[in-house]
């Protein structure tokens, strides 16, 4: 049986069926794992015996007809959602000893729907990154090409699914984070509403823009897990009070009349000629779906990136204070006094790419800088947000390419913090607006994979996936593996 | 040269809340270290902050009884800076947009006169833990059951102008924030704390003097006497030819000084920035009228009314209504008393405060109820017994003797009102003295006063003293 081949609805389905158990599902995956990851590194953390233990309970709960949505199905943890007795590191030094004593909001209702948590997956440190190569624990490879970054910073969830490793993974989105990857991977993924989903227990990079999300094979999938994930946490003050559709009843609808708009600015000289091939052709599927697409004009859009690397940096310097040395996590040896406690501990814990934007953001703070950065960024912040709402008063979803590039190699951009940061230049604005956001496989250029970027109105999450569903059902790049891994 | 004093307050009230600003762990003094810190407090990656509703509240009461704006809409602000007892590396404050603005209040000033100090602002901010340093061999430790602790900041206007008048606008929050219910006060538990900000100026001038920032006084007494410290300081140092430094410095009670704790340069640059996980607090006009209701009597209104309604002077009336349960009490006394409303006035003030001050107990420790203290004071009302007995009356109360009624009878203390028996002993006395008699009618009034006591000492003292002298005088004269 090719367990490992199969999405979560197919999954789902086998096990209502009882042609397989949660066990020998889980069984069959944790021995994938052991297989393979050795060369993709997308695990920080397996965690078998847990996992076995959950596959067990679920299957005596489907047994007594009892049991979540989803219940006895696999799935990974990005490292930087705090799960209690397990190691939780983002991808850190800092944080490579710590053991959360408590579950993230989202790993409490996936856990309560019946989910088994195979392990922790790679990313960038802290958040931090487009290529996975800022973790502490070395970078994840992408299956498609073992010398290309799989993006980040979600580059382990997205390698892992990709590879059938796991059919699911949690995964967050700071700038990017969830749908490049995606991208890069040829998988699914979407990042919900700003305050869709509780941001409680996962570890803060930018608490404005954080949001998680799911990396899955399918439009599908990711319908199923987000509907667990999402909705109301009293724990989370952004964590907004609307009602939660139904998002996999909603699936089914047609796009017949949907609206489609595109950026001009996402299709100029940045974009790679053979990507734009593959988004242009995306969208005439789209369109043979019923969909109509216009041009809408975002004027501020440009100016997402470097509105991004000052708000993102100036709440990542205040979040991550929290790690002193004092309380947990990395402390160094025998300070000689405070001082020094801080500064080797910090120095000592945290990587170039997070001291860099700790930096960063610091300096915009500054008495003297604040005004000249961080509030005229966040000036502009409101521009960009408009520039969506306007576009949105015309159409339903706004389509483009996720990323600029094809899957990079590894090493390519790791010394240039600039051309890195380029990748996210088309998904920035939906966090910068707090917009659903959603990158799904549309083909491939010399031999990787291509996403095609689905942004929505707020707390709209629904017609992106109906769109990427639509498109699934007449395409299927989704569901292509990468030769190595099939 | 004469020199003007500048000083302001920043006051530090811990609100009386039973869980944190943005935690649900207890507010409860005096734990053991760390049992009342939960994940939140203590900071862990992850965690966020849910605001206390209840705070909110707190603050608009607040606001409403100084006469300020309750800001329909407030931002809490990351204050950055790192330190061992601040556990996320920022303390949540407010700082552009706080939710009280623009207040007031009145004190009594150093020429008895009464005087406006500004409230420029009231916000909400939480409090650090706390570093122990002792008996720990070169390590220092961390109880953190304080930190996150709901605080309102109080700040003044420059408008304070000696160590008396900060004293009296000290007390006079004080007396506001308990009348409120918003705050317990306790001084030695850090509750009611203050940061005083002092310079000098060449009378006339309009420019303020370059200040300092006392930190952390937690007492009235330790308040005055930094303050006085200061301004000697300052003067001594600006008539010698130098210059005050803006800096912080600290109040050593033991040495009665004040010490440099950090110049402006070595001050903190706090990168304050609205806090990303908390929304703005907006508060509705319905809200604030529904606060603006539920407000109890402020201290300067009952003073007022106490002042119309009971005929007090105004220190009188000033000093039962210092705290809301010594009003209560006073006016339950009142209700339930015949006398005058100034004869128990007297009664609490002197004799009841007295008691209680002699043992350093508070009112909620008192002996006497004020019903009972009521009941003595009638009698005095009614004549069954003197002022003078009902002084012995009260000592028996005071040590649980029993109700005023319950002592005169057992003690036989009722006075003696019957004109026949008085007039007895006056005869007795008159009989007894001749040579004072003789004296008397001969024109030395004064010797009244002996036989008023010699009769008041055959009765025991409970001759009605009026009809004694009335009898006297009429019997000398015949």
């Amino acid at each position: 049986m090719d367990l490992h081949a199969k999405t979560l609805t197919e999954l789902a389905a086998g096990l209502d069926s009882g042609e397989y158990s949660s066990v020998e599902l889980t069984q069959s995956l944790l021995e994938r794992i052991a297989a393979h990851d050795e060369k993709l590194n997308a695990f920080v953390t397996v965690t078998s015996d847990n996992a076995l233990a959950a596959a067990e309970r679920a299957d005596q709960a489907r047994a007594a007809g009892e049991g979540g949505v989803l219940n006895g199905l696999p799935i990974v943890h990005k490292d930087i959602f705090c799960t209690r007795g397990v190691k939780t590191t983002c991808g850190s030094r800092m944080l490579d000893n710590f053991v959360s004593p408590y579950d993230a909001t989202i790993v409490e209702r996936l856990a309560a729907a019946g989910a088994v948590v195979l392990g922790k997956a790679n990313m960038d440190e802290f958040a931090m990154g487009s290529s996975n190569e800022t973790s502490f624990f070395g970078p994840v490879r992408n299956p498609w090409d073992l010398d290309r970054s799989p993006g980040g910073s979600s580059g382990g969830s997205a390698a892992a699914v990709a590879a059938r490793l796991a059919p699911a993974a949690t995964a967050t989105d700071t700038g990017g984070s969830i749908r490049q990857p995606a991208a890069l991977t040829g998988t699914v993924g979407i990042k919900p509403t700003y305050g869709r989903v509780s941001r409680y227990g996962m570890i803060a990079f930018a608490s404005s823009l954080d949001q998680a999300g799911v990396i899955t094979r399918s439009a599908e999938d990711a319908a199923r897990l987000l509907g667990v994930m999402a909705g109301f946490d009293e724990r989370d003050s952004t964590c907004l009070n609307e009602p939660v559709p139904d998002y996999v009843a909603e699936l089914g609808q047609s796009i017949e009349g949907l609206k489609i708009g595109l950026v001009r600015q996402h299709f100029d000289e940045g974009l790679d000629a053979d990507c734009s091939v593959r988004i242009k052709e995306a969208i005439a599927v789209l369109e043979s779906l019923g969909a109509t697409v216009v041009e809408v004009d975002m004027p501020n859009i440009d100016l997402s990136v470097p509105t991004y690397y000052v708000v993102a940096p100036a709440e990542c310097s205040s979040n991550l204070s929290r790690f002193d040395g004092v309380r947990f996590g990395h402390r160094a040896d025998d300070p000689e006094d405070l001082l020094d406690l801080y500064c080797r501990s910090r120095g000592e814990g945290f990587g170039d790419e997070v001291k860099r934007r700790i930096m960063t953001g610091t300096y915009v703070l500054s008495a003297g800088y604040y005004d000249a950065y961080y509030l005229k960024a966040q000036q502009v912040r409101h521009l960009i947000a408009d520039d969506f709402k306007n576009a949105f008063e015309e159409v339903d979803v706004i389509a483009g390419p996720t990323a600029p590039t094809p899957a990079f190699k590894l090493g390519d951009k790791v010394d240039d913090p600039i051309t890195m940061y380029l990748n996210d230049i088309y998904t920035i604005g939906a966090n910068l607006g707090g917009f659903p956001g959603m990158s799904i496989p549309c083909g491939f250029v010399d031999g990787l994979p291509v996403g095609l970027h689905l942004v929505g109105h707020h707390f709209d999450e629904s017609t992106l996936l109906r769109c990427a569903h639509a498109y699934q059902q007449v395409t299927d790049f989704h569901t292509a593996c990468p030769e190595d891994f099939a | 040269m004469s020199w003007e004093v500048v000083i302001g307050l920043e006051i530090h009230t811990q609100l009386a809340t039973k869980s944190k600003i943005f935690s649900g762990a207890s507010t409860a003094y005096g734990a053991e270290p760390n049992t009342q810190a939960c994940l939140v407090d203590l900071g862990y990656p992850g965690v966020l902050p849910v605001l206390n509703e209840e705070v909110v509240h707190m603050a608009a009461m607040f606001g409403l009884a100084v006469g300020a704006t309750v800001a329909p809409r407030s931002v809490f602000a990351r204050k950055n800076y790192f330190y061992p007892d601040l556990p996320k590396g920022y303390q949540i404050s407010q700082y552009e947009l706080p939710i009280v603005e623009h207040g007031e209040l009145f004190i009594t000033d150093d020429e008895g006169d009464e005087k406006r100090i500004g409230i420029t602002r009231a916000h909400l901010e939480e409090d650090a833990g706390k570093s122990i340093h002792e008996g720990l061999d070169r390590s220092s430790g961390i109880d953190l059951n304080r930190a996150g602790t709901p605080l309102l900041e109080i700040v003044s206007e420059p408008d304070i102008r000696s160590a008396k008048e900060a004293v009296a606008y000290m007390r006079k929050i004080h007396t506001i924030v308990r009348y409120l219910g918003i705050s317990d006060g306790n001084m030695q538990e850090g509750s009611f704390r203050c940061d005083a900000n002092v310079s000098v100026r060449p009378r006339g001038q309009e420019e303020f003097g370059t200040r300092t920032e006392i930190k952390n006084l937690n007492s009235f007494r330790f308040v005055e006497r930094a303050i006085n410290y200061e301004i000697e300081r300052q003067i001594d140092l600006i008539e010698d030819g130098g210059e005050v430094v803006q800096e912080t410095r600290l109040y050593d009670a033991a040495k009665d000084e004040t010490r440099s704790m950090r110049s402006k340069e070595e001050a903190n640059d706090y990168r304050y920035f609205p806090d990303p996980d908390l929304l703005p607090v907006e508060i509705s006009a319905e809200y604030i009228e529904d606060v603006r209701e539920q407000l109890p009597e402020l201290p300067d209104a009952k003073q007022h009314r106490f002042v119309d309604e009971y005929d007090l002077k105004n220190a009188d009336a000033a000093q039962l209504t210092i705290s809301r349960p010594l009003a209560d009490y006073y006016e339950t006394a009142v209700a339930a008393s015949e006398a005058k409303p100034k004869v128990v006035a007297n009664w609490v003030i002197g004799d009841l405060l007295g008691a209680l001050n002699k043992e350093g107990l508070g009112l909620a420790d008192s002996r006497i109820s004020a019903e009972d203290l009521a009941g003595l004071v009638t009698r005095i009302h009614d004549n069954t017994i003197s002022g003078k007995i009902a002084k012995q009356v009260f000592e028996a109360m005071w040590s649980g003797e029993g109700t005023a009624d319950e002592i005169i009878e057992a003690k036989g203390l009722k006075q003696i009102t019957d004109s026949s028996a008085i007039e007895a002993v006056v005869d007795k006395v008159i009989e007894a003295n001749p040579g004072q008699v003789a004296e008397y009618k001969a024109g030395k009034d004064k010797l009244i006063g002996f036989f008023v006591g010699q009769v008041m000492k055959e009765t025991k003292g409970q001759a009605n003293p009026g009809q004694v002298n009335q009898i006297l005088k009429q019997k000398l004269s015949d």
